[in-house]
């Protein structure tokens, strides 16, 4: 007979969550003894070698100059400063390699399952090809061996005498707003909008008349036509200034360094090359039955294509397109290995090395990704949770 | 009474119409199907001849192959002569040339392992795994170095080229793993604890890029250490290379996890197994034979990546290969040095996801249309 008030209970050791809270004390236990060492060896090093901590340095000049900033900088700028031009360098290659390698990937990866057979092994080369090869491999490619073969700025290769391209970068004519330029970008803006509003009337009428509303139209015409009407009715407010070649050099114009071009290409091919094999396999993992429902209703191809097979491929693709724009980012930091001034690039490596503070400017580099992911991640989260198919 | 038949004989076969079938039939449906697709052929094939056919004459048939010196570069294209010349530094680095036995003998061991796992019809795979695991690695590193068994000491400054490359990604690839399992049971654990330690330290390496964990491991490592300890520039690499893409494998693990039936799991228990017994001897075999594509997929990367030591001042493949473009009896030859470099990294991983899709489709039984 089971008599359960004198159950007799096992050892101490055999009871699950007592075994867990030693094992999780242990571990804590663990942990703090190696922090205390790093923290104490850390001190202790720094001691001996000289070098203060804190964050003070930021505020002192930094002394050296950056081929390419967004924003103005001299060599009497701040370390602080230094961060913000390499951050904003970082963004720039980023959000440009990001629509790039987008419009390069969704049109590889559709040719792909092209029914033209030579269309199709093309765009699979492409991918075997530039994903194989690592991106640091790419990067020293294009910057080592194409853009650095280019000729000297006396000899450049130039296309309508406005375009020139030669060994010290892309140079090309350079807009100058005269005063009432401002108008057109708020243009621009208010056009947004618009559309975005119309968007949303569109969408709300069709689920209450069931009457659709050429909105890809009417937003392109309104996002071309209201600041191209702004621009028009202002006078035309802008002036470009053309690159000349005078003695050994050009004057006028902007000069887009090789530096940049060639982390822009390979980042951009090399994501591509990723980003199709995500755009195929979201395409494919649409059920065949789904297209042939639609069919059975006989609505058209475009149709078809717009409001049955991209909705579904798209909630595939986003989240790992999601992780491929992270990776850029991430792999962005690569410039340093051709001296674009990115961030890892200016702050992790020349700041760095002039300040000796090791342990503060590894940790901001590190912050600025790690902060730039988890946002990333944030929002995706909440575009899962929105796209989530909805289950009985 | 005759039977009475519309024929008296059967009607010879007819040929299937020219555009339905054989080579001109392909071409129609594949290359000439309408005239928009007509048109997209006409168009990609001229431009892969505008593309292609300079890159062969230029890598090919005006190149030069046979040679010692930069005199021996006459042709129009291509000098591979260049590589030719420094094949040996490119493959052993500043390995002593009368140790180089050495590497090649770890090389084969290498190749023998690898073939042997790869090869479906070979036994003892588990054995022969864990031997590559545990085994083999010991032996490589008393091998490579030296200073024991009579072998002379070759300290790790030594070691460059491919042979360094491969010596980073087989260390990598086997430290990565076991950690990353270990992490990613952690972080399904119930113990909170022991869970987001585990969730911190994955979610941290995936969000850096791996750029800045080299810059750590090579500037703030030696910091945390005491002053006596020496630590080697290779093995700082390593716990950076390790511990990044351990998180990344852990992610992968945990998606293998994630599809064992829970039931499993009640099963083990309801026989009395322990939390190890059960994750050995049931979940993770399953769970583990799940991801071998994701797994061998990180692989690749961790191979590809391992070409980034060289900013951190390690002569690796590449980076001896860019060493050699800067000798001044050798200018100009940058294109030839990186496609070569290109080339040998592109065999490496072609070849390896190659076989992840081999196993994919030999995974996938039953469930595909």
């Amino acid at each position: 007979m089971l008599r359960s008030s004198s159950r007799k209970r096992g050892a101490l050791w055999r009871d699950p969550a007592f075994r867990a809270l030693v094992f999780q004390a242990i571990l804590l236990l663990a942990l703090l003894a190696l922090i205390t060492m790093i923290v104490l060896n850390t001190m202790a090093n720094l001691e001996s070698r000289g070098i203060t901590t804190g964050f003070g340095f930021l505020n002192e000049r930094a002394g050296f100059s950056i081929p390419q900033t967004l924003i103005d900088y001299s060599g009497d700028s701040t370390y602080a400063r230094t961060f913000v031009v390499g951050l904003l360098n970082t963004l720039l290659v980023s959000i440009m390699g990001i629509i790039a390698a987008t419009i390069i990937g969704f049109a590889v990866g559709i040719a792909r399952l092209s029914t033209n057979w030579l269309l199709a092994k093309l765009a699979a080369a492409f991918v075997e090809t530039f994903r194989n090869i690592p991106l640091l491999v790419q990067i020293l490619f294009w910057y080592f061996a194409v853009l650095q073969a280019l000729p000297s700025p006396r000899q450049s290769l130039s296309v309508f005498d406005t375009f020139f391209s030669n060994v010290r970068g892309l140079v090309m004519p350079d807009p100058q707003p005269l005063p009432g330029f401002a108008a057109t970008p708020w243009a621009l803006l208010a056009a947004i909008v618009i559309t975005i509003a119309l968007a949303v009337f569109a969408r709300r009428r069709q689920a209450r008349t069931g009457k659709a509303l050429p909105i890809y139209w009417l937003g392109t015409a309104t996002i071309i036509g209201v600041p191209l009407a702004i621009f028009l009715v202002t006078g035309m407010p802008l002036e470009w200034s053309v690159p000349e070649l005078t003695g050994f050099n050009f004057r006028g114009g902007v000069t887009i360094i090789p530096e940049f071009m060639a982390l822009w290409l390979a980042l951009s091919i090399y994501t591509a090359s990723f980003i199709a094999e995500i755009v195929r396999s979201g395409i494919q993992s649409v059920p065949h039955g789904q297209v042939e429902a639609a069919n059975s209703l006989s609505l058209p191809g475009s149709i078809t294509l717009r409001k049955v097979v991209i909705p579904q491929a798209m909630r595939v693709i986003v989240p790992q397109l999601t992780s491929q724009y992270l990776n850029l980012i991430k792999n962005s930091s690569l410039a340093t290995a051709i001296g674009y001034p990115d961030l890892v690039a200016v702050f992790a490596g020349t700041a760095l090395n002039q300040t000796g503070q090791a342990i503060e400017i590894v940790a901001m580099t590190m912050a600025v990704y790690l902060i730039i992911s988890l946002l990333v991640s944030a929002l995706m989260n909440i575009y899962n949770a929105r796209t989530l198919l909805k289950e009985r | 009474m005759t039977t009475t038949s519309a024929y008296e004989r059967m009607i010879e076969a007819r040929r299937p119409p020219d555009l339905r079938s054989g080579v001109l039939g392909w071409l129609h449906k594949n290359l000439f199907n309408g005239p928009i697709n007509s048109a997209v052929t006409v168009i990609t094939a001229a431009l892969l001849a505008w593309a292609l056919w300079p890159m062969l004459q230029w890598s090919v048939f005006q190149a030069d192959w046979i040679g010692q010196t930069r005199a021996d570069c006459t042709g129009e294209g291509a000098c591979w002569v260049f590589i030719s010349a420094r094949f040996e530094t490119i493959v052993y680095g500043f390995y002593p040339p009368a140790a180089r036995w050495r590497v090649d003998i770890v090389f084969a061991m290498l190749a023998i392992l690898v073939a042997w796992l790869v090869i479906p019809r070979l036994p003892y795979k588990r054995w022969v795994g864990l031997f590559a695991l545990v085994g083999f690695p010991v032996i490589a590193y008393v091998l490579l170095i030296g200073g024991s068994f009579g072998l002379t000491y070759v300290p790790t400054r030594e070691w460059g080229g491919l042979m360094l490359t491969l010596a980073i990604a087989t260390i990598g690839i086997a430290g990565s793993l076991p950690l990353g399992i270990i992490l990613a049971l952690g972080r399904r654990s119930s113990m909170p604890l022991v869970k987001s330690v585990c969730v911190v330290f994955i979610e941290f390496w995936r969000g850096v890029p791996l750029i800045t964990v080299l810059f750590m491991a090579s500037v703030m490592l030696p910091l945390f250490v005491p002053t006596e300890v020496e630590f080697d520039k290779l093995l700082r690499a390593l716990v950076g290379i390790m511990f990044f893409w351990s998180a990344y494998m852990a992610e992968v693990v945990r998606g293998g996890l994630q599809a064992i039936d829970k039931g499993q799991n009640e099963a083990g228990q309801a026989l009395g197994l322990g939390y190890w017994q059960r994750m050995g001897l049931i979940i993770l075999p399953q769970a583990l034979k799940l991801v071998i594509p994701g797994i061998v997929n990180t692989f690749i990367a961790l191979f590809k990546d391992t070409s980034l030591v060289l900013i951190i001042g390690l002569f690796d493949l590449l980076a001896i290969i860019r060493a050699g473009l800067t000798d001044p009896s050798w200018l100009g030859f940058a294109t030839e040095g990186y496609v070569f470099a290109a080339l040998v990294f592109w065999i490496f991983c072609f070849s390896m996801s190659r076989y992840s899709q081999y196993i994919e489709r030999k995974l996938h039984t039953g469930h595909k249309r």
